[in-house]
């Protein structure tokens, strides 16, 4: 016990030794290169959602840079389904969501009933939903583009999963799908069978594309796989005005739809420059392709992604900016 | 109990007879009523009770700001949970008090953890932390790492601080145990993707719906385990304690909570792995974090990224478990060799392991070095390539083979599986559960089945819930067959297990959505990407138990059976796997109940059904009401399986005697 009694502050010593010693050639310490990072003002916080897919992840960088950058604002990334980023329009946890596909029953209950959101107009982003098949598919069968001869080539289609019939492939549950009712009503020999999320959608497609197997699926544009493998679309019978009104009753391609941004009410009541920016900002497909293909395949971060964009851009981020 | 009348010996093969008479005579009212009464209901279709159930969270939304108990009740929580998690977070993860670094840095977390690690645990134990800590920082994922660790440390010390005082509870009262338990089943299978938008109208986006989540996922084994723990006192030493007058506050003091002690270390394991397995789904309503990382990856198809955020879970999931299961070892040794740990070394070891961890928080509160993970040895990137090369591998050339394994148990296994209960009309499989019920694990289990089969019919699934059991089953099925083969080798080999084990762990513990998209690109989204993902979750827990159940078969039976000239197949055969039956059938309701809780993840791969409806019910505001259905139908499923085959292990398992 004699020893061990000695240890102790022996120990100890050593250890507070070894402690100064390393103080003593430590190295920089923490704040001295801190400079004062706190001059904004003006703007305050934004809260922007950030929905998951990579192309309204685009919208969001920009708009974050330039609100950053040109307006001194604080901006708060939230990632949220858009489910969830509306409701946070209400509790106000969300300021802005910057690329909406439709959703009518979300406008009618945020901006009609609730009265906790406003439009604040189109992205300037065209959407096109619709069915797709691989561009290998569309070089051997060329007239499979057309939906009447869809039934020709269903046996084509058939997987363990389809039950005899040719398989068509939907994706997330977050996207307007009308195509139980289309094959269905087009009286087509296929079944819709459920991916489930837009991984298990994309993977399908690179798979087909890859291995040259045969899949039709729902797909839409503008979206980062496109510059990957540009998917084919095949022609329903053309969208008119009202021949969506019956769920049930759908037998017509799907609209283009033009991507809006919605804000918080509070957001647009408060005067703030950043909903100025929110509400002029519009940019074409290409422009949201080419800022998704930064982040996506050139594994850009976003910031990095929203800083090359907007330097070879100064033009058309200018009209963006609140006039004064 | 029926049969209990008939002799024990004649007893046996009438059951087996009938239950093979009963199953023959579904096939053929099959092949008759094929498609008849089956229920079923389109994707966007919703009953009225979807409509009610949507409306139910509409009016809450509605109410939110006016509702005295929000005002009074759920907003002070949810202020409180956020200050909680924002001071562990400025602690050790996020830039705070105006510094542009957290208070701790690496070397000062690192530090401490180690610390812990060795006064609590042991010395190797203490080695694996330090190093787990400096992986961190070398996968480039240190801020994030602490992210999920802060969130995690968090809702482990409020489930523990819940959990602990109602487990004694449950402990001591049976009145209560029979109140709690299936409320805590119902938290274990209901799947998150259910509660996880609702909680964000209680709660709001942000740390405390986060650590709510994860709470209502981790305190059942809390619970749980401490209620195990206080019971098993043995009755002999409480009364010993009655007869010299302790009270009952003494007696659960000074006898019960001792020997309870290694149980409730147990139950404080199991509730860390249970919340860091919440990392990825809570990220989802913007928990920070690995699991942020992992989603974002997930978008791309970014495998690489996906699985180098995915490797820093597991590796914090393997240092925690180990460091707690080590404390759970000495816990035990201190209790059997009575005070030693007051001996003066041992304050020695404390007071210069104390001083070590206070220095290295002093040097990364106050030096950059210290502070931040020096970049450099940037390990992650390797980590990245590697993982994105061999997904493509896979993806590029295995294609052919896994297709056709595919196929072959689709068309052999699934189908016929799932025409026989989605085709069949719902009362006659409501007929046979009940029957089979009655037949294999008594009356109880009879009630069990009859009142689930109605539930699910009332829920309005009923078709979809058919189609998942089937599934489900298949699942079960394969998880039993790796779980008997593996876990056999396990219990027989030392170095078996060595080797098995951290392959288990990682793939207990790596999130699902990491490898969603290389077994997608091998089985295409499919009903059986989704058992393959359910089988990755829960073979490791089945093959464990099995190999726990061979390694506790006596000694003194092997080496009788080795002495009486019997082969190893023999061995095997006749003596080890009868022997660890408990263990074996324990394992397969385990495996079932965690291929249960893979049924959402199956939904986003292709399998449809249940798991199909609580995703769009997650993401489709007019599918809310529907989601929540499924959820409780995945609920009726999971408590009804469990019970009747548990029942059935208990009167297979029992010696006939006892009865």
């Amino acid at each position: 016990m004699a020893v061990t009694r000695n240890y102790g502050p022996r120990a100890l010593a050593l250890v507070a030794g070894a402690g100064l010693l390393l103080s003593g050639c430590g190295g920089a310490k923490v704040g001295e290169t801190q400079a004062a990072s706190d001059g904004k003002g003006g703007c305050g916080t934004v809260n922007l959602a950030i929905n998951p897919w990579v192309g309204y992840e685009a919208n969001a960088a920009v708009i974050a840079y330039v609100a950053d950058k040109e307006l001194g604002c604080t901006v708060v990334k939230k990632d949220l389904k858009e489910e969830v980023a509306w409701q946070g329009f209400g509790t106000g946890e969300v300021d802005a969501v910057v690329e909406n596909w439709g959703h009518d029953d979300l406008k009618k209950k945020y901006i009609d009933e609730q009265k906790t959101a406003v439009s604040a107009g189109v992205t300037g982003n065209k959407g096109v939903i619709g069915w797709f098949v691989p561009p290998w598919m569309a070089e051997k069968y060329p007239d499979i583009t057309d939906w009447k001869n869809l039934n020709k080539y269903a046996d084509l289609f058939k997987t363990s999963e389809s039950g005899g019939k040719g398989q068509m492939l939907d994706g997330d549950p977050s996207f307007v799908t009308n195509d139980e009712a289309l094959v269905k009503n087009l009286d087509l020999n296929y079944k819709v069978v459920y991916a489930g999320s837009e991984a298990a959608l994309i993977t399908a497609f690179r798979q087909a594309e890859k291995q040259k197997t045969p899949l039709l699926g729902y797909f839409y544009d503008p979206q980062w796989f496109m510059s990957e493998v540009k998917l084919v679309k095949v022609d329903l019978p053309e969208y008119t005005e009202g021949c969506d009104a019956d769920a049930e009753k759908v037998a017509c391609d799907y609209p283009v739809y033009d991507l809006d941004k919605i804000v918080s009410k509070r957001f647009a009541d408060s005067g703030s420059p950043a909903y100025q920016l929110v509400k002029n900002f519009t940019w074409t497909n290409d422009d949201q392709n080419l800022v998704a293909k930064y982040i996506s395949e050139d594994k850009m971060s976003a910031e990095d992604a929203a800083a090359k964009w907007v330097k070879d851009n100064p033009d058309k981020v200018k009209a963006w900016l609140p006039q004064g | 109990m029926v049969a209990l009348s008939a002799p024990v010996t004649r007893r046996f093969p009438s059951r087996t007879y009938v239950t093979g008479a009963v199953v023959v005579a579904w096939i053929a009212l099959w092949v008759v009523l094929n498609g008849r009464d089956t229920l079923p209901l389109g994707g966007a279709q919703l009953t009225p009770l979807h409509n009610r159930l949507g409306e139910a969270a509409d009016a809450i939304d509605a109410n939110r700001d006016s509702n005295p108990l929000f005002l009074y009740f759920v907003n002070y929580i949810r202020l409180f949970l956020d200050a909680a998690v924002t001071f562990v977070q400025a602690l050790i993860s996020q830039p705070s008090f105006g510094r542009p670094v957290p208070l701790v840095g690496w070397l000062g977390v690192t530090g401490v953890a180690t610390a812990i690690a060795h006064l609590y645990g042991n010395r190797k134990v203490a080695v694996l932390t330090a190093a787990g800590f400096a992986s961190f920082g070398l996968l480039g994922l240190w801020e994030e790492s602490m992210d999920t660790l802060a969130l995690t440390l968090t809702a482990v010390a409020l489930s523990l601080a819940a959990g602990i005082p109602l487990g004694i509870w449950a402990g001591l009262s049976d009145r209560f145990n029979r109140i709690v338990t299936p409320v805590l089943d119902f938290m274990q299978t209901m799947p998150t993707f259910v509660y996880l938008a609702p909680l964000t109208l209680f709660f709001l986006i942000g740390p405390a719906s986060a650590t709510v989540a994860t709470m209502i996922y981790a305190v059942p084994p809390a619970i749980r385990l401490t209620a195990h723990g206080i019971r098993q006192t043995p009755p002999a030493t409480l009364e010993a304690a009655d007869s010299l007058g302790a009270t009952g506050g003494q007696s659960l003091r000074k006898v019960r909570l001792p020997l309870a002690k290694r149980t409730i270390v147990v139950g404080i394991n199991q509730t860390i792995m249970a919340a860091l397995s919440m990392a990825t789904i809570a990220a989802l309503i913007d928990a920070p974090g690995l699991g942020k990382t992992v989603l974002k990856a997930l978008q791309t198809l970014d495998v690489g990224t996906a699985f180098n955020a995915g490797l820093a879970i597991v590796i914090m999931a393997i240092v925690l478990d180990r460091v707690t299961s080590a404390a759970g070892r000495r816990v035990e040794t201190v209790h059997r060799a009575g005070r030693s740990d007051r001996s003066r070394l041992r304050r020695v070891e404390t007071a210069v392991t104390a001083a070590v961890a206070v220095m290295l928080v002093y040097l990364s509160y106050t030096y950059v070095w210290a502070a931040e993970f020096p970049g450099g040895a940037d390990l992650g990137s390797y980590v990245r390539r590697g993982a994105d090369a061999a997904s493509t591998w896979a993806q590029d050339t295995l294609v052919t083979y896994t297709n056709g394994l595919k196929n072959v148990v689709t068309y052999a296994l699934l189908n016929p599986f799932e025409a026989l209960l989605g085709r069949s009309p719902w009362w006659l499989v409501a007929v046979v559960a009940v029957a089979l019920a009655l037949l294999l694990a008594g009356v109880r289990a009879a009630i069990t089945a009859a009142v689930g089969c109605a539930l699910l019919v009332a829920l309005g699934l009923w078709h979809d819930s058919m189609v998942t059991l089937a599934t489900t089953l298949v699942a079960t099925l394969l998880v039993m067959v790796l779980g008997v083969i593996l876990g056999v080798w396990m219990g027989r080999s030392e170095r078996a297990d060595r080797v098995l084990r951290p392959v288990l762990d990682a793939g207990q513990t790596m999130p699902a959505f990491v490898y969603l998209v290389p077994i997608l690109g091998l089985f295409g989204a499919t009903r059986f990407t989704a058992i393959i993902a359910a089988v990755v979750f829960a073979a490791p827990v089945s093959v464990k138990l099995v190999a726990e159940g061979i390694r506790g078969v006596p000694h003194t039976a092997v080496e009788a059976a080795t002495a009486g000239g019997a082969s190893t197949w023999q061995l095997m055969s006749k003596v080890q796997l009868p022997m660890a039956r408990a263990g074996i059938t324990l394992a397969a309701s385990q495996g079932l109940i965690y291929v249960l809780s893979m049924v959402v993840v199956g939904g986003l791969v292709g399998a449809g059904a249940l798991g199909y409806d609580v995703v769009a019910g997650f993401s489709q505001h007019q599918l809310r009401g529907k989601g929540l259905a499924a959820g409780l139908a995945i609920v009726v499923l999971g408590i009804m399986l469990d019970r009747i085959m548990r029942a059935a292990a208990a009167r297979a398992g029992s010696p006939p005697a006892s009865r």
